[in-house]
């Protein structure tokens, strides 16, 4: 249970009326690469959000590091400051540097000095090959640049968990290897980690679990490889079909 | 001839109201956009009946006539025991009705600012304070510049209704001209020369502002 970093229990969400996570019941160690799977629709970008309260639950627990987020008591900020988001879209601060995108959430949430601040955003910008872009403006960098920063931004703040929804999906496919190289360079460095994406090479190779995901339920989950290449069950095997061949197109 | 020696001779006595007519403008935009920078968040963001109190005075500043508020600023609010001065009494009444203003021109640049800012700033930890401060507050402005502009220049203008309560603009100035003088055409085409050269002027600075402020990049993504 101590080694438990979140414990997801019969969650439900949805928007409008509209049920999209119908019960889902997820967990993750610490340290642990849990890559998520499934068709569009499916829920996969509703449970990450619900997991920092992006999105309200309707019903269900959630538990991260040993604190329930879906408590009445709870204090988002705190939650919020011990997770990192990457989203499919990078949502960089557009107005600020690039410097300042990583340095400001530390001196504004974590209550660093600026000149602290400033230093660790730096020292993370050269730790993935970016500084050279610090005083650059996000919308004057390609989407895989910008999509990087924003995933420094995320690990700039040391969060417990990283959680990444579709980081590759909005890229061109020459822009999506030098992000994959990045998310496979965090992998390595051991932190938990929470991926909704299609990149098949990233979950076979870096993730520990795999998590399929249809119609608002976990169908099944279990080791990457054995998963990929021998699914029990028919939704999933159809399922990984569509995205092989997707995956073919795209490269 | 004659005529623009005599004006060129009336310019100088014109500027000393020119002076005040900028104190009045600058000062009640000022008000304007602070009370605009705490009136558009809270119709946004406030709880029920916050917003709706701040249409009701949105509303009540838009749908009626500026003049009318002066007057009942100057006028009528002495029997409630609220004494202001013509020159107070009109810096209120103008920035409180530019505040209404204002506000709307500031929602609707909050709107244009995209829902995803908001869900990158909170996933970071940021209050929604902090958000509003170092997220939408600073967008908001650029993209409510140009509208902005326009509002000050308005003011600008509006300014004039402060002669009806005896405050000495520009305007004023001009009626004074014209009963020493006799030649109301000249000297209210003066006044309206000098206001245009203002606004012009006002509207090039903004404009050189708006470079200088501008979001490197994002002319790429509007295109």
């Amino acid at each position: 249970m101590n080694n438990l970093l979140l414990k997801v229990e019969g969650l439900k969400a949805g928007y409008d009326g509209l049920e999209v996570l119908r019960g889902v019941d997820l967990g993750l160690s610490r340290g642990e690469k849990v890559v998520v799977m499934g068709p569009s629709g499916s829920g996969k970008s509703t449970l990450l959000k619900c997991i920092v309260r992006l999105v309200e639950p309707w019903s269900g627990r959630i538990f991260l590091d040993g604190e329930e987020v879906t408590g009445r008591e709870v204090d988002l900020r705190k939650v919020r400051a011990k997770t990192g988001f990457v989203f499919q879209q990078y949502n960089l601060f557009p107005h600020m540097t690039v410097i300042k995108n990583l340095s400001l959430p530390l001196e504004v949430v974590k209550r660093m000095p600026r000149s602290e601040a400033e230093r660790r955003a730096m020292n993370m910008l050269k730790a993935f090959g970016l500084e050279e872009f610090a005083d650059k403006y996000p919308l004057q960098l390609s989407g895989g640049q910008q999509q990087r920063v924003a995933i420094a931004r995320a690990l700039v703040m040391d969060p417990v968990l990283l959680l990444l929804d579709e980081p590759t999906s909005a890229l061109d496919p020459e822009l999506r290897r030098e992000v994959l190289d990045t998310l496979f360079e965090v992998a390595r460095q051991g932190r938990s980690m929470l991926i909704v994406t299609h990149e098949l090479d990233f979950a076979e190779a870096a993730a520990d679990r795999l998590v399929l995901m249809d119609d608002g339920l976990v169908v099944e989950e279990g080791d990457p490889w054995e998963l990929l290449h021998t699914p029990k069950s028919d939704r999933a095997r159809r399922f990984l079909v569509k995205i092989a061949r997707s995956a073919q197109s795209v490269a | 001839m004659e005529s623009l020696f005599f004006v060129l001779g009336i310019v100088p006595g014109l500027v000393n109201g020119l002076w005040v007519t900028l104190q009045i403008s600058t000062v009640s935009f000022a008000l304007g956009i602070v009370l605009a920078a705490i009136l558009a968040p809270l119709r946004i963001f406030a709880p029920e009946p916050i917003p709706l109190i701040v249409r009701g005075y949105v509303e009540a500043f838009r749908g009626t006539p500026l003049l009318v508020q002066l007057l009942l600023i100057y006028f009528g609010l002495p029997s409630l025991g609220v004494k202001l001065d013509a020159y107070s009494a009109c810096i209120l009444a103008l920035g409180l009705n530019s505040a209404a203003y204002q506000a709307e021109i500031f929602r609707g640049a909050m709107k244009s600012i995209p829902e995803t800012q908001f869900l990158a700033a909170e996933s970071l930890g940021f209050s929604q304070g902090q958000t509003y401060r170092y997220v939408v507050l600073p967008q908001a402005l650029r993209v409510a510049a140009p509208a902005l502009a326009n509002e000050l220049i308005t003011l600008v203008k509006e300014s004039s209704l402060a002669s009806v309560i005896g405050v000495v603009e520009l305007t004023r100035r001009g009626e004074y001209l014209v009963a020493y003088t006799f030649r109301a055409l000249e000297v209210y085409v003066a006044v309206a020369l000098i206001y245009l050269v203002v606004c012009t002027l006002a509207s090039q600075a903004v404009k050189q502002l708006e470079s200088m402020f501008k979001i490197p990049g994002y002319e790429k993504v509007v295109a």
